[in-house]
């Protein structure tokens, strides 16, 4: 028997709630939020409470997906981010850096959303940054 | 107090009558669930009182049901407070956990968090710390009773007003075992709307939790509205006990009128 209750921080959104995850056997069961947590202080939202069913849900992506001759086909890392430059790339060169636009996410952490805002203004050269928090 | 249940616990790991100990643990600067399993490593046990009593408590009662879906034959000791010991006492009746496989050490609850809670008998039959106190009356429920039934129907649409419907109250309660919910029955609360229907929402987890819930109070502090639950469903356990002589978890054995008249032959 193999029963651990693990600390962690919620990926929903950028509020930072602390809940454990209830892990049985490697399956993980259950979310309980943390009492203790000065951020959420034992409490959650609907999203916050189902984190231990989107973890191992079957349907969610868990490598990188390329359409190819129109259907979605799973790539190596490489090639998929090989595909990305070259194609951001050819756009920058034909017809400039505006025509592009960065949406970030709440999901990210901070450094991942400032890393991303400053690829799309110092690699890119495009002010094209948004954010599904400024709905 | 500590120690006490400590040297407890370990006694009872280190003769091998319990799989595991399911208690709290401070660790990483937070308390939370944690399964004790080696007698010689309960340092970070402790009972859940971090900055005033009782602060830091969890439905250990749901995470023992988990385990003992899963390993039947296992007996697991778990900490208890009153209101814990009465979860066990129902979940029993509701053959949710077998008496058997349960080993309570008990802990008493200070006067303060008796008050706090309204808890009307603030200990289990058996601890091995804290000091017995007197239980205290229902307060809050006296409180809304002296005022006249339409302001009281206003005063609780008000309250279920600020509901969010994170269903954190169905998740958190210790007693909340079923496998379909009512709350999720679209005939009666359809999934996906928001702000939940009112007071058709509230009042169906009422109803479910007379004669089960346990007044542990969990719901109330899982709330992120602070909706006072935990007044209305200890207003609902009066209304079973002047009906039908029974709250939850008080007397061994003794099942819920609820279950009784749902069995054939029974009117």
């Amino acid at each position: 028997m193999d029963y651990r209750t693990a600390l962690t921080t919620c990926t929903y959104c950028g509020c930072g709630c602390n809940l454990y995850l209830e892990v049985l056997d490697g399956q993980i069961i259950d979310t309980i939020p943390c009492k203790t947590s000065p951020v959420n202080e034992g409490k959650l939202c609907i999203k916050g409470w189902n984190v231990h069913e989107f973890v191992q849900s079957p349907n969610r992506l868990t490598r990188p997906l390329l359409r190819k001759e129109g259907t979605f086909e799973e790539v190596s890392w490489d090639e998929a981010l090989e595909f990305t430059a070259s194609k951001l790339r050819d756009i920058k060169e034909g017809y400039g850096g505006d025509s592009i636009g960065f949406l970030t996410s709440a999901k990210a952490t901070n450094e991942e959303n400032y890393l991303l805002q400053k690829f799309a203004r110092a690699a890119l050269g495009t002010n094209n940054v948004d954010h599904c928090a400024r709905l | 107090m500590i120690k006490e249940v400590k040297k407890r616990v370990k006694e009872l790991l280190d003769s091998g009558k319990i799989t595991g100990f399911l208690g709290l643990r401070d660790m990483n600067g937070h308390v939370g669930p944690h399964l004790f399993c080696d007698g010689g490593d309960l340092e970070a046990l402790v009972l859940g009182d971090r900055e005033r009593p009782g602060d830091s408590r969890y439905p250990l009662n749901k995470q023992l049901i988990h385990l003992a879906r899963s390993y039947p034959e296992d007996t697991f000791g778990v900490l208890v407070r009153g209101c814990d010991e009465r979860g066990l006492k129902t979940l029993s009746t509701w053959n949710q956990l077998h008496p058997d496989k349960v080993v309570p050490v008990g802990i008493a609850c200070p006067q303060e968090l008796a008050e706090a809670c309204e808890c009307l008998r603030p200990y289990p039959d058996e601890f091995v710390c804290g000091e017995k106190v007197e239980g205290c009356p229902y307060d809050s429920v006296a409180q809304l009773d002296g005022i006249d039934l339409a302001a009281r129907f206003d005063h609780w649409m008000r309250e279920f007003e600020k509901c969010i419907k994170c269903y954190g109250c169905r998740d958190i309660c210790p007693m909340c075992f079923c496998k379909e919910c009512s709350l999720e029955s679209n005939e009666l609360i359809r999934t996906g709307d928001i702000p939940p229907e009112m007071p058709l929402f509230h009042l169906t987890r009422a109803v479910h939790m007379a004669g089960r819930c346990i007044d542990c109070g969990l719901c109330n502090e899982a709330c992120p509205a602070d909706i006072p639950l935990r007044t209305l469903y200890k207003k609902v356990a009066d209304i079973i006990d002047e009906e039908f002589h029974y709250r939850p978890g008080y007397v061994a054995d003794q099942k819920s009128p609820l279950n009784i008249l749902s069995q054939p032959g029974v009117e």
